[in-house]
């Protein structure tokens, strides 16, 4: 189903508020994924820069956090500048990290004793604006954390995402509670891309767009970063049969 | 014979022997002239490395002591246990054997320091009046006659002496004995007098009546900071390390230490970084004099930048590093850079984060796991001998079934590290199960020479 061509009067009243929601400052722009599928469904065409994002993950995701650090790696892989990473254990490996195009030169971890000075060393990097992007592991994130962490990141118009990860999966129902991130993303691991011999193929993903500032929510399968930390359609679905458009899964079940 | 290192102690030299009687124990002993000057001067030299490396205060104390106030600055090092090893360390590398210990005053640590056998130790404060109770009264920094004194009424260790009453001590020895017992257990304060040297670059400010309000110090700070980048400017210099130290009108020093990766003089930065840590600062009853010194200044080497047409520069994040490496300490913030090993664990190193980019990785094509486990963690594995991947495994008490796998990629032991990889083997396999998780296992040994290990199954890892 085509979309409904805009209205001229939505156009006016969206150009309104956008111009409220920057109180004066500069725009940011936004960084793409490259794919349309899911370009399409973030206003803007892509993450926006100067703005937090929250990456998920469910059941064994949610206390390892291996696809959602992947999926962040490669976000912010493709920033320019040097990236930080704040965490409260040390268990990223960065040859992992290194093969979704974040070279060891650009990252710098932060290993902070407890979530509150993971979320402080967060705020700092934000305000100072030279990074590319910041990316901080923490497991509770309020509403007022959250939302100074919104606050610095438009100022300065740096990429911050927030990797939520759990210590047990119980407590990842806390991912329900409302925070000021722009867009919260959860991501899955599926079986990977089957292969005519034995062996794994390129790992594959449930991406799931749970909450989207002035967007609607959707989810795509999608095969993971490759070395420039760019997702990919599968190729088997590269035709657009499941996700073609956003009321295609709606309207097909 | 006022000294004898540890070989010529080996053949029976002691302290306080003739020289002549010192010479029928060993013919080839070196004698050297005692040169107390010389010894002070040298102890002098030690407190200036000690300030510069290590804390804000930093004092003789003769003959053979150094006394370092080491509040807020343990933390850059990780901890205090960790800095009095990297003390005693860097001292015992340049041939000196020294011994540290830490308490919660002067006189507890210089007791402790002395008359206890580990190299380092460390006491908390409400405990280290315990911990001297049996140690002799020479411990106390009492001079000799009075220890001899003590002796002859039959007071030979501190509990003995903290038990009698005062007053009649006091009427006999004077009231130094009671000042240094007082000091040690913490009941009286013991005010250090930082040592100085003429070419430490150093501004100072004296108030006429004390200040105490945040405000006031932050703007006074501010104000010491840009006479500093002053004098840093006559000699070209910039400050790697800052000490800010109050003065206050009860005679104690509080001191805050502030380090930056490269040298800087930029007014905003420093008084940034300073500002951060005022907080920690205790005014007490005020503060009248306050002193800012730059105990490490290297020279700004100024670097042209090639104004470039095709991208923007990269920005420069070194005062963020300054500031996250100041609040949490050195070890906290890093990079990692590739090792030369083919071992997992041992394949990544940490460098500082300002260390030169090399442009080096690890090799793309391997499957690495994002998150590996500290240590790899036992499963229970069905697998068929001799490189078959698991069919199923059980890891934390959770059965998973392998839907798919790939492998073996086979890493040898590093037999140049120890002996007891000489032979050994891992055989990492890459496992998925029915649901999309992704392991990364290994087996030990590889299934044919029992020599090269016992065949149990690890999880070393979790792909994203």
């Amino acid at each position: 189903m085509p979309a409904e061509p805009p209205r001229p009067v939505f156009e006016t009243l969206r150009a309104e508020i956008a111009r409220i929601e920057v109180n004066g400052r500069p725009r940011k722009g936004v960084l793409p994924f490259g794919l349309e599928t899911v370009d399409r469904m973030l206003p803007g065409g892509g993450l926006v820069l100067g703005a937090l994002h929250e990456v998920g993950g469910v059941g064994d995701c949610a206390v390892h956090g291996a696809a959602s650090a992947l999926f962040a790696a490669g976000i912010a892989a493709r920033t320019r500048g040097k990236v930080l990473w704040c965490v409260t254990r040390a268990d990223l490996f960065a040859p992992a990290l290194s093969q979704v195009g974040l070279s060891p030169d650009r990252l710098v971890y932060f290993e902070a004793g407890d979530e509150k000075a993971v979320l402080a060393a967060f705020e700092e990097a934000l305000r100072h604006g030279g990074l590319g992007a910041v990316v901080g592991e923490v497991a509770r994130l309020s509403m007022t954390a959250s939302r100074r962490l919104q606050l610095c990141a438009e100022d300065t118009g740096t990429l911050a995402i927030a990797v939520r990860r759990w210590r047990k999966q119980a407590d990842a129902a806390d991912f329900g509670q409302p925070t000021a991130a722009n867009t919260r993303w959860r991501v899955t691991a599926l079986p990977s891309s089957p292969l005519p011999a034995a062996g794994i193929g390129r790992a594959r993903w449930l991406v799931e767009l749970l909450r989207c500032k002035a967007g609607e929510t959707a989810d795509f399968e999608l095969e993971a970063c490759d070395e420039t930390g760019r997702l990919a359609l599968p190729a088997d679905l590269a035709d657009g049969s499941l996700a073609s458009s956003p009321w295609g899964r709606r309207a097909s079940s | 014979m006022l000294g004898a290192n540890l070989a010529a102690q080996a053949l029976g030299v002691r302290p306080g022997l003739p020289a002549a009687e010192a010479r029928a124990h060993c013919a080839e002993l070196m004698v050297e002239d005692a040169d107390p000057e010389g010894d002070l001067e040298g102890l002098d030299r030690l407190a200036l490395w000690a300030l510069r490396r290590y804390a804000p205060i930093v004092a003789c104390d003769p003959p053979d002591g150094l006394v370092i106030d080491v509040s807020g600055a343990a933390h850059l090092f990780g901890g205090e246990a960790a800095m009095l090893t990297d003390m005693v360390d860097r001292l015992a590398a340049t041939g000196v054997s020294a011994r540290a210990a830490m308490a919660g005053t002067w006189g507890a640590a210089h007791a402790l320091a002395r008359y206890q056998r580990a190299p380092t130790l460390v006491v908390e404060s409400d405990q280290s009046g315990g911990a001297i109770a049996s140690f002799p009264v020479r411990a106390l920094r009492l001079p000799e006659e009075m220890v001899a004194g003590l002796g002859k009424v039959g007071i030979d260790s501190i509990i003995e002496l903290e038990s009698k009453p005062r007053a009649p001590l006091a009427l006999r020895f004077g009231p130094q004995l009671t000042r240094r017992l007082d000091q040690a257990y913490g009941r009286q304060a013991e005010p250090i007098d930082p040592v100085e040297a003429p070419e430490l670059i150093q501004v100072r400010r004296a108030f006429a009546e004390p200040i105490g309000a945040p405000e006031t110090l932050a703007r006074y700070t501010l104000k010491l900071v840009e006479a500093l980048c002053e004098r840093l400017e006559e000699q070209g210099l910039g400050a790697r390390k800052l000490d800010l130290r109050f003065h206050r009108v009860d005679n104690r020093i509080e001191a805050i230490r502030v380090g930056t990766a490269t040298p800087v003089r930029d007014v905003r930065r420093l008084t940034r970084l300073l500002c951060d840590r005022l907080e920690k600062v205790d005014p007490g009853f005020g503060v009248e004099t306050m002193v800012l010194a730059a105990p490490i200044a290297e020279p700004i080497i100024q670097k042209s930048i090639a104004s470039d047409l095709t991208e923007a520069p990269v920005p420069d994040v070194t005062g963020l590093i300054d500031t996250l490496t100041n609040r949490a300490g050195a070890q906290r913030l890093y990079r990692a850079a590739p090792a030369q090993s083919d071992v997992p664990e041992r394949s990544v190193r940490r460098v500082e984060p300002t260390a030169p980019e090399t442009g080096e990785g690890w090799p793309l094509r391997w499957p690495r796991p994002t998150r590996l486990l500290a240590w790899p963690e036992p499963i229970d594995a069905v697998a068929l001998l001799p490189d078959q991947p698991p069919v199923s495994f059980t890891w934390r008490g959770v059965r998973r079934r392998v839907r798919r796998a790939d492998g073996p990629e086979r890493i040898f032991g590093e037999w140049w590290r120890r002996d007891g990889e000489l032979d050994a083997v891992r055989d990492y396999f890459q496992l998925e199960d029915d649901a999309g998780g992704r392991f990364w296992v290994f087996r030990r040994g590889d299934g044919e020479r029992s020599v090269t290990g016992n065949l149990s199954w690890w999880l070393h890892g979790l792909f994203g």
